[in-house]
């Protein structure tokens, strides 16, 4: 009676996380230090951005699969969203666009036979989504207006540039660190490598 | 080149249809030109042609009243017009060559025009 919280105090909710969880969270930090560092890079027009943390989707996809890329994805998006102060904010919503419209795309380009399709090819394409996806929503919603179709050359011409580098970024970190050998639980490979690499691409 | 490993054939596609895309998306967006004049019409008759470079104002009587249009730092607008629902005035300032307000209820419209003709829309 004098210790109303004693019980509560007493009763510990246990979290239960599976490696995959671990795994997830790792990635997508290390998504959301892309971001940070992509938005910290000028860039001459607005809405125009390396997406550096798209790396992190495509090397996700190639090792885990859709599913898994979708999860780090989205975490990247509110995660980076907070700590950049623009949550909720039109930009915010701007990036959810071209996360959903990349991922959409992502997951059918991954159909696509290895052979001949590779990180390059997921990248550009979702770079198209991903700027296609947040134009139908800019011009729907913040710019109800078609005078943002004239930025669109300078848009597609990004996203295709950004794209092949960011798919080459990918394919060459995917290769350095075969898949065949699964990371130990707790312990992400890819993830130190990643972060260690991918931001100064050495020729 | 090392980096040139990592490309595999299809993705050469992908990138040469990105290219394709680029370049198709240049005259699209820029297919109208510069915008030259504003062209006022009344009942589908051309009423006057407006040189955007000179700032000008006139009064288009239509057959609710009239409707005032001004020109302004290479824009044009509709100022004042005797319409129930005012969109043409709301529309605000047009710059782009193809754009257009249309005033109906008082029979009005004035569209900026280009050095070359475009479509008046496109859709995918």
């Amino acid at each position: 009676m004098s210790e109303p919280n004693a019980p509560a105090a007493s009763r510990t909710v246990a979290l239960l996380t599976t490696p995959e969880d671990h795994r997830i969270a790792q990635l997508a930090a290390a998504a959301v230090g892309l971001s940070l560092i992509d938005a910290a890079i000028p860039l001459p027009l607005p809405g125009i951005k390396p997406g550096l943390a798209n790396i992190v989707t495509l090397i996700v996809l190639a090792r885990y699969g859709w599913r898994t890329a979708a999860w780090v994805s989205g975490l990247r998006v509110i995660a980076g969203a907070l700590l950049l102060g623009q949550f909720l904010a039109p930009g915010f919503f701007l990036s959810l666009a071209g996360a959903l419209g990349s991922l959409a795309v992502l997951g059918l380009a991954y159909r696509l036979p290895r052979r001949w399709f590779g990180p390059v090819s997921w990248s550009i394409l979702a770079a198209f989504a991903h700027i296609g996806s947040q134009l139908v929503l800019a011009r729907l919603w913040l710019i109800p207006h078609n005078g943002l179709f004239y930025m669109v050359p300078f848009f597609f011409v990004a996203a295709l540039g950004f794209g092949i580098i960011n798919g080459l970024i990918a394919a060459r970190l995917l290769a350095e660190a075969p898949a065949d050998a699964p990371p130990p639980d707790g312990e992400v490979a890819p993830l130190t490598r990643l972060s260690a690499d991918s931001g100064v691409p050495h020729a | 080149m090392r980096w040139l490993d990592f490309v595999r054939p299809g993705d050469w596609a992908v990138a040469a249809a990105g290219a394709g895309l680029v370049a198709v998306s240049f005259p699209l967006a820029f297919q109208a030109g510069v915008a030259e004049k504003a062209v006022v019409k009344r009942g589908g008759e051309v009423f006057a042609e407006l040189d955007l470079g000179r700032d000008r104002r006139i009064d288009v009587p239509g057959p609710l009243g009239t409707t005032t249009i001004a020109v302004e730092r290479r824009r044009v607008r509709v100022v004042a017009d005797p319409g129930p629902r005012q969109y043409c005035v709301r529309q605000g300032w047009l710059e782009r060559p193809g754009e257009i307000a249309i005033c109906a209820p008082n029979q009005v419209s004035v569209q900026i025009k280009g050095n070359r003709e475009a479509y008046d829309s496109l859709s995918y």
